[in-house]
């Protein structure tokens, strides 16, 4: 299970800043096949900033990220999307003003298989109903839920190996909450690869299979699931406790 | 019954009018859109294109090819100017960017007086477009270029309508001026897309500059300053960024300077653009996302 | 700030021997050109106030220099002159005729409280938005000038101002802009500029009101626009609405960018180096001959080149020549320096 030679997805020192703020210090972390890991810890520990940085948008000062063996450090966002992975960002920053439908059919623009797109889209509507009923509304007119599936779905439109989350559950009334994390459930159990960034750390414990713990831009822990739920120094990371 | 004539005829004008300014300012609304850049040198692209038509139909060349290459070269200098002068401050501060649109103004103006000289030239318009219809004994009159140019400008937005809504470039650009990096999460090409924008921009500012000249009978360098400015006020009176937004704009600005010009007093008219101006800078204030989104947050 | 106080002493003197000097040293084709650039540098640093160091990108300047050009030209036309020239003007205009200095005062004054009114709505806006809105005031004034033609003459030449601007009537006011920017640039109140251009919300933050800092910088400016546009009128003597157009303010901006738009010396420097350039271009742009190949006439091509140049600054060093620095003897040097976010209007 550790064995890192043979992961899909690995980071090696990565390290980022802004400006004179070192945001990430050196994380090395990866993630087999088919598995779902989450990425803790409290506000600010460096989460999104791993997401953002393995999609492209931000760049490392120092550090590899190696996706299907072949480092992808320094690619552009669209040719991480066209390797396979899609990324969920915090605040589904969906595009408002277009449709659901035209956000799906923008989730899958980095596809060119026609038939397996409109299978996807067929996927996704099964998978989320609501989506079907809403397809020709204004995205931006959706509520939290709605629009957090939505999300998911433009992600998985662009039919990835590996799915980057990024707090699913933010903004979600508890019902929602529940129905997303039993999809996430039904697309793990289909073979679907994750990392996840998740606050809310019992949901995300229940879902993944390893977790690594994230304090102030290093990795302050890292185990299985199951050991994790039993360790008090999870939740003293979350606190920002002294070690 | 013959103010109602003058009404309707007042309309036309007022839709002819709206059309050019609708077709300016849906470029300019493009650029701002996925750039967030005040394109100032837009006006100068109307320019290249009328110039190349003109040029064109000087070596003989017929009235409808000759506009098409018109617009392909007013594309071809958006191309340019976006490589050449945008790319490389595109992550540079908003003044920054505004004054090196102000510079790519000042060279392409410059460059029109050194090849075409300052002075005003005619446009050699095909006999046949000039040819009017009157109705109501000369009370309704318009030209044929007038409906070649509501046909234009009908057709070429219904195509921009195709692309935005139909084709993933065109849902692209508009997902793209929404949320930058959201559109490149998706995997969408964000150089290609500007590129295309640029274009697809530039184009319109190519036919609207043709049909501008077409209209007016002359050209010369400076042309496209008037229509930029006005293409301003319909833009960000519809909401800057907005397609949908331009072309209400353009609409409403022609209908507006038409009624200044046609309903009120005389001693009023010829303060006409500084009414508009003054629209735009109430609108500025208390209305920054346009008549369509009343409650948009101006970016600081 | 020994280093500044000492070297703008010295660029004082250094004015005043100018003023006085140079029209027995230098050809009258030079001294023109030596008039213009202080002129300029009035134009420029009054503009610096608010589009360098508070952040205001207002493209309206030219608006306050053409409006205090034709009030002061209004104001000195002796009573014939208002009588066979603007035939219409109201009577409590048409029986005075005012010397240059009061002229030139009313001119400032007036500017200053058209830029309060104007700028008491439009200082609201930052970024794109100020810009196109001030650009819109331009447009507004140039209109009202063209169209109040009973004082204007409309789009007619407006002629027969008498020719008062002089080297040390222009050096006198730039010494006085100079003096009056200093000390507010480098006062309390320049810091508190500074802070609301560099990062607005930070500044509202820590109790600046930003709608009256701006409110003060672009009412000063537009204070020495006027008095700049009525030296301008008594120098051109002849004049219409278009010389105080897009032209000129493209020009105006070219100068404050390359000189460095947080600088009072890069105003200057900016000015000096734009003049000098356009002069060389000028005399290269009107044809010349070498051996036996001639260059033709290729008009406007000057002014490409410094549009290409202006991008240059653009791409490559978007501070301009001097950036935030001021122009400071070295070995005095001790200026406490600021940092500079360039440009930035957020």
């Amino acid at each position: 299970m550790n064995d890192s030679h043979s992961a899909m997805f690995k980071l090696q020192g990565l390290q980022v800043r802004f400006g004179a703020v070192r945001a990430l210090k050196g994380i090395s972390l990866h993630v087999n096949q088919g598995e779902v890991v989450a990425l803790l810890g409290a506000n600010g520990a460096g989460k999104s900033t791993t997401l953002r940085t393995i999609s492209g948008l931000s760049r490392p000062s120092a550090g590899n990220i190696f996706f299907a063996g072949q480092s992808i450090t320094t690619f552009p966002s669209t040719k991480i999307v066209r390797l396979g992975i899609a990324h969920s960002p915090e605040g589904r920053r969906l595009f408002g003003g277009l449709t659901v439908a035209e956000n799906l059919r923008l989730g899958s623009c980095s596809r060119s298989d026609t038939d397996g797109i409109a299978a996807d889209t067929e996927r996704m509507f099964s998978l989320f109903p609501i989506l079907r009923e809403r397809r020709p509304q204004l995205a931006g007119t959706l509520s939290g839920g709605e629009q957090q599936q939505l999300a998911l779905a433009r992600a998985l439109m662009a039919a990835p190996k590996l799915l980057l989350l990024d707090e699913p559950s933010l903004g979600v009334a508890p019902l929602l909450v529940k129905h997303i994390f039993e999809a996430l459930a039904e697309l793990k159990r289909q073979g679907m690869t994750m990392l996840l960034v998740e606050q809310n750390m019992k949901l995300a414990l229940k879902l993944a299979d390893r977790a690594y713990v994230l304090r102030t831009g290093s990795i302050a822990l890292h185990g299985s699931s199951a050991e994790l739920l039993s360790d008090d120094r999870v939740a003293q990371a979350y606190l920002g406790a002294a070690q | 019954m013959s103010d109602l004539v003058y009404i309707l005829q007042q309309m036309i004008n007022a839709v002819s009018l709206g059309s050019l300014y609708a077709l300016v300012a849906v470029g300019l609304s493009i650029v701002f859109g996925v750039l967030k850049l005040t394109n100032f040198a837009h006006g100068d692209v109307m320019m290249v294109g009328a110039f190349t038509t003109v040029l064109l139909i000087g070596v003989g060349m017929p009235f409808i090819p000759a506009l098409f290459c018109g617009i392909l070269g007013a594309a071809l200098a958006g191309l340019l100017i976006e490589r050449i002068a945008y790319r490389p401050v595109r992550n540079a501060p908003d003044v920054t960017r505004l004054l090196t649109s102000l510079a790519v103004t000042y060279i392409l103006e410059n460059f029109g007086i050194l090849v075409f000289s300052s002075s005003p030239r005619n446009f050699p318009l095909p006999d046949a477009l000039n040819e009017s219809w009157q109705f109501m004994g000369g009370a309704i009159t318009f030209t044929n270029i007038n409906l070649l140019t509501l046909a234009l400008t009908f057709a070429s937005l219904i195509g921009l309508g195709w692309f935005i809504t139909k084709t993933t470039l065109g849902l692209g650009m508009r997902a793209a001026s929404e949320d930058m990096s959201a559109a490149q999460l998706v995997g969408l090409d964000v150089n290609r897309l500007i590129v295309v924008a640029f274009i697809v921009a530039s184009g319109f500012a190519g036919l609207a500059g043709i049909l501008w000249a077409a209209q007016a009978g002359v050209i010369q360098p400076q042309m496209g300053f008037t229509p930029l400015l006005k293409a301003f006020v319909a833009a960000i009176i519809g909401g800057f960024g907005s397609i949908a937004g331009a072309l209400l704009g353009g609409f409403v600005l022609g209908a507006l300077e038409i009624f200044i010009v046609a309903f009120l007093p005389d001693a009023i008219t010829p303060y006409r653009d500084a009414i508009v101006f003054s629209l735009l800078i109430a609108f500025l204030l208390f209305r920054p996302g346009g008549i369509l989104k009343p409650n948009r947050e101006i970016k600081l | 700030m020994m280093a500044r106080a000492v070297t703008l002493a010295l660029a004082l003197v250094l004015m005043a021997a100018i003023a006085f000097g140079a029209p027995y040293v230098v050809s009258d084709y030079m001294v023109r050109i030596i008039l213009l650039i202080a002129l300029n540098s009035i134009f420029v640093l009054s503009l610096s106030l608010s589009n360098g160091f508070t952040g205001v990108f207002s493209l309206g300047h030219v608006g306050f220099i053409g409006a205090g050009a034709y009030l002061s030209g209004i104001l000195t036309l002796t009573v014939e002159q208002k009588h066979s020239l603007l035939p219409h003007l109201p009577a409590f205009l048409n029986w005075f005729s005012l010397p240059f200095l009061p002229a030139t005062l009313v001119a400032g004054v007036l500017m200053t409280l058209l830029a309060v009114i104007v700028g008491y709505p439009l200082m609201r806006l930052s970024g794109y938005f100020v810009s196109v809105a001030t650009m819109g005031f331009l447009i507004i004034v140039n209109v009202v000038l063209i169209n109040a033609s009973d004082f204007t003459r409309g789009a007619r030449t407006f002629t027969g101002v008498p020719l008062d601007t002089s080297l040390p009537w222009v050096f006198g006011w730039l010494a006085v802009t100079l003096l009056v920017l200093w000390r507010l640039v480098y006062s309390p109140f320049g810091r508190r500029m500074k802070a609301v251009r560099d990062d607005t919300i930070a500044a509202s933050a820590v109790g600046i009101d930003v709608l009256k800092t701006r409110l003060l910088a672009f009412a000063i400016g537009a204070f020495f626009a006027g008095v700049g546009g009525s030296l301008y009128a008594h120098y051109l003597g002849s004049f219409s609405p278009v010389t105080f157009y897009f032209a000129m303010t493209m020009n105006l901006i070219a100068m404050l960018v390359l000189g460095g738009m947080g600088s009072l010396s890069g105003a200057i420097i900016g000015v000096i180096s734009v003049s000098i350039l356009s002069e060389l271009l000028r005399s290269v742009e009107r044809g010349f001959t070498i051996g036996d190949v001639t260059i033709p006439a290729l008009y406007g091509a000057s002014q490409i080149v410094l549009g290409f140049i202006f991008i240059l600054i653009m791409i490559f060093r978007p501070k301009g020549i001097m950036g935030e620095r001021e122009l400071s003897l070295g070995f005095l040097n001790s200026s406490a320096k600021i940092q500079f976010k360039q440009g930035e209007v957020k």
